[in-house]
């Protein structure tokens, strides 16, 4: 099993960086209540779909990917909210109650 | 983010510079904020303080100045283990660890015990323990374990220990031996409130049997003393 910290994943952010692949990557910065990911947690995409790092148990990593990649085409940064006062994040299922905030960015 | 401030974040980790990403939530600019350049505190005095804090707590947060919203990512030197004793504990206990993001090191002069196969990607130092955690120098990022049961060993390192800044210092050891080690060490001129930093016997009260289990007991404790005690 290969273990993925932190730490990795912003190694990982310059390998794929330098090789020209295009990435973003998206910061838990915001939580309120239970949340699995704690403030500063990490997942880093590339314009391929591939991807390390989580922001939380997996209930939301599918529509977070997809915004990045979308940051990734566009270039701009956005700010998405995920949780249980909004209907969105229902249907993506933010099922433990909690409400997270993440910053989505392209690096360049 | 720019590529260049990732590498540079990369480089401030591997040489454990503590250094705050600071991002406008709007615009998507950044900047690095050291809390040790004092530069920036010339500069912008109310950015530098939260930085400071955050760094200081190790809590990444958002805070507002002049209407924007500040995301600060706090990254800081990693945080380390020192296991003294490479006994049958120790290597669940790397394990686990390494694991919680722990930079572990054992230390332990017997050759035979410290070995490679036995500690797969931990570094090893064998030294006597009083040396080798000079060399070390355990700070507020470090946890300190014990686990030889030899007074020689253990105390050589608890004594350096207990002069450092280690956030966690836990002894193995029945009631009865910590006892007798702290009567040891109170004779070294250590105080009940130094001596009160020792953590013994080591270890959340889990009914903890087998190594593995003592391990996990042990990282509970260091976990709780991390993140309850800044």
């Amino acid at each position: 099993m290969k273990q993925v910290l932190d730490m990795d994943i912003l190694d990982t952010a310059i390998e794929w960086d330098t090789s020209g692949l295009k990435l973003a990557i998206a910061t838990v910065i915001k939580t309120w209540g239970s949340s699995p990911r704690p403030v500063g947690s990490l997942l880093l995409v590339n314009e391929t779909g591939e991807f390390v790092g989580s922001v939380s148990g997996g209930c939301i990593e599918g529509a977070v990917i997809q915004s990045a990649l979308e940051v990734i085409k566009e270039e701009k940064p956005r700010l998405l909210d995920f949780g249980i006062t909004n209907s969105q994040a229902w249907e993506v299922g933010l099922a433990c109650g909690g409400k997270v905030q993440i910053f989505v960015e392209n690096i360049s | 983010m720019k590529s260049e401030t990732l590498k540079q974040i990369q480089t401030d980790r591997r040489e454990k510079r503590p250094v705050v990403l600071v991002t406008n939530l709007k615009s998507g600019q950044e900047q690095l904020v050291y809390p040790d350049d004092l530069k920036t505190k010339d500069t912008n005095l109310e950015l530098w303080t939260a930085a400071e804090r955050a760094q200081r707590m190790d809590k990444s947060q958002t805070i507002t100045i002049d209407g924007d919203d500040l995301f600060l990512h706090v990254f800081n030197a990693p945080l380390r283990m020192i296991i003294v004793g490479a006994v049958h504990i120790a290597q669940p206990l790397a394990l686990i660890a390494s694991l919680t993001e722990f930079d572990v090191t054992i230390v332990d002069p017997r050759r035979s015990f410290a070995t490679p196969e036995r500690f797969p990607r931990v570094k090893i130092l064998h030294q006597w323990p009083d040396k080798g955690l000079q060399s070390l120098s355990p700070d507020r990022r470090t946890a300190v374990v014990t686990l030889t049961h030899d007074p020689k060993l253990d105390d050589a390192a608890l004594s350096i220990a207990l002069k450092s800044t280690a956030f966690y210092i836990g002894a193995l050891g029945s009631k009865k031996t910590h006892d007798a080690r702290l009567k040891r060490l109170n004779q070294q001129n250590f105080n009940d409130t130094e001596l009160n930093r020792i953590h013994g016997p080591v270890g959340l009260s889990i009914h903890a049997t087998s190594p593995a289990e003592i391990a996990i007991s042990i990282m509970g404790e260091v976990v709780t003393q991390l993140r309850t005690n800044w």
